[in-house]
């Protein structure tokens, strides 16, 4: 029961608490505005260049931009917690450090999906985009999973945030890189071969090509393996950042740095 | 006469060394734009057409200029009132327009350190040679628009004064920037209506001039509407700066936060 509270309260009260970007001020630009204007950024981009299509580039956005929340909002859990001298008492309490990290990231889930879900409403009131209505529980699922996907590598990041002051550099350019290498805007086919060759150990890469076949009429049945791939990766950074929140938590023990700002 | 020069200087000086220290201010804002010119850049590949490939490779390497000002310049002022000086600043003898305006001018120094470092990695990176077909123009065009967007920097940065959040309005600036200049995509390709909002921008003058001097064309007429333009906004902005500081020293917001 205490497990269950920490996990789903607990990370809930840390959200509200340590993610400024709720403030509508900060919010509606930042993850309503940006996300359109990337969107249609790349579509006339697509249009000018001939290439792709509204859907093909609505997508890849939707779903690119959500990484913003997911590595924005675990980082700001550690480093919210450094600037407000709560970490060191986050981190001497008894509780289980994995539902207390993953606790936190149940709502960061939650929002990376409603950016996605954001963008691909956007593109289908005024872009070319249709999605057949039948396609929409299984699009929403694929966007939840890369949602959670991405924050699997936020965690990391968050973990990494613990000796790295410039998280929201380190944010920044986690999301240029998915940008470039995750086929948002290029399909992985199309990318150089060295390029494609790390696509697929990132998240977001199968959840772009399994929204983009779902909304081209294929069963979740038909993307199964994209899915099983998107979990497998971010339940890799997941646990990566579980690991590296460990090691780091004990180094900065040991070194007495965990407050150093 | 003198004074006011080397104040401008020991003031821009200043503030390059500054934002060049910052690992968010000066190497993410040249990463940043880099990383969206490589994917416009991949998509606009795949037609295999090197005429598109020069059009997005010029507007690629020049649109870092406008992430390097407009997203800096809007949050100044705030982040002078998080380090505590922005009465320091407003209380000092120097008019405040005096203070940003080097201020922009070195954000958008930086902004040549992206044009510089874009047409490199287009080079090296996409076997992209860009013909430009008259160096010195280009050069002026260039200068011209990273002088204009100063201006238009300066605009933002008091315009943006009483948004307690504007690094997030800056922020959110980066794309329809990047939208309405004609950095990559054609002004002619956007919605009717959008045009004379894009053509109000000096920096949509200012890429016209850099397409005009790199096809070998006289580009001095849109080099010309761009300084205009840059002019008004600066003028606009030096006197809303001055209407801003009476009325924040009058109503006590000066430290708003």
């Amino acid at each position: 029961m205490t497990t269950l509270r920490i996990l789903f309260i607990g990370g809930l009260m840390s959200y509200r608490a340590m993610f400024n970007w709720l403030s509508p001020w900060i919010l509606v630009p930042s993850l309503i505005v940006s996300p359109i204007c990337q969107i249609l950024l790349f579509a006339y981009i697509g249009r000018s260049a001939g290439v792709g299509s509204d859907e093909f580039y609505v997508i890849g956005n939707a779903l690119n931009y959500a990484v913003i929340p997911c590595l924005f909002a675990m980082s700001a859990t550690i480093e919210g917690e450094r600037e407000g001298r709560t970490l060191s008492v986050v981190l001497t309490t008894p509780a289980a450090r994995i539902p207390l990290f993953l606790g936190r990231a149940v709502p960061v889930i939650v929002n990376g999906w409603a950016v996605a879900l954001v963008g691909v409403l956007f593109g289908l009131l005024v872009l070319d985009v249709h999605i057949p209505a039948g396609a929409w529980p299984s699009l929403l699922l694929v966007i939840a999973v890369s949602s959670a996907a991405c924050t699997g590598l936020g965690l990391a990041m968050g973990a990494v945030a613990l000796r790295v002051r410039e998280s929201a550099v380190l944010g920044n350019v986690l999301f240029c890189l998915l940008l470039v290498f995750s086929g948002s805007n290029i399909a992985v086919d199309d990318l150089p071969s060295w390029m494609a060759a790390v696509s697929p150990w990132l998240p977001l890469t199968h959840a772009i090509e399994a929204a983009r076949d779902i909304a081209n009429g294929a069963a979740l049945g038909d993307v199964a393996g994209l899915v099983g791939r998107e979990i497998a990766v971010g339940a890799m950074y997941a646990t990566l950042g579980l690991l590296l929140l460990r090691w780091l938590e004990q180094q900065s023990r040991a070194h007495a740095t965990l407050e150093r700002v | 006469m003198s004074q006011v020069l080397r104040q401008q200087l020991v003031c821009y000086r200043l503030q390059l060394k500054v934002i060049s220290t910052s690992w968010f201010d000066g190497a993410l804002a040249v990463f940043f734009p880099l990383m969206f010119a490589t994917a416009t850049l991949l998509v606009y590949q795949q037609q295999g057409d090197p005429e598109a490939m020069q059009f997005a490779g010029l507007g690629a390497a020049v649109m870092g200029m406008w992430t390097c000002q407009g997203v800096i310049a809007s949050s100044l002022l705030a982040r002078e009132r998080w380090a505590g000086t922005l009465e320091l600043v407003v209380a000092a003898p120097t008019p405040l327009g005096r203070v940003l305006v080097p201020t922009t001018l070195a954000l958008s120094t930086i902004g040549l350190y992206t044009v510089v470092a874009t047409i490199l990695w287009e080079r090296w990176v996409f076997g992209l040679e860009l013909r430009i077909e008259s160096w010195p123009l280009f050069v002026i065009s260039v200068l011209a628009s990273a002088l204009t967007l100063a201006q238009f920097g300066f605009f933002l940065a008091v315009t943006a004064v009483r948004y307690r959040s504007s690094w997030s309005l800056g922020a959110a600036l980066e794309y329809p920037g990047w939208l309405l200049c004609g950095f990559v995509i054609p002004v002619s390709a956007l919605p009717d209506w959008l045009h004379p909002l894009s053509w109000s921008i000096p920096t949509t003058w200012a890429m016209e001039a850099v397409r005009s001097s790199a096809a070998g064309v006289s580009p001095w007429r849109e080099i010309l509407i761009c300084l205009a333009i840059g002019t008004v906004y600066a003028v606009v902005a030096s006197y809303l700066g001055r209407q801003l500081v009476d009325s924040a020293r009058r109503h006590a917001t000066l430290a708003l936060t």
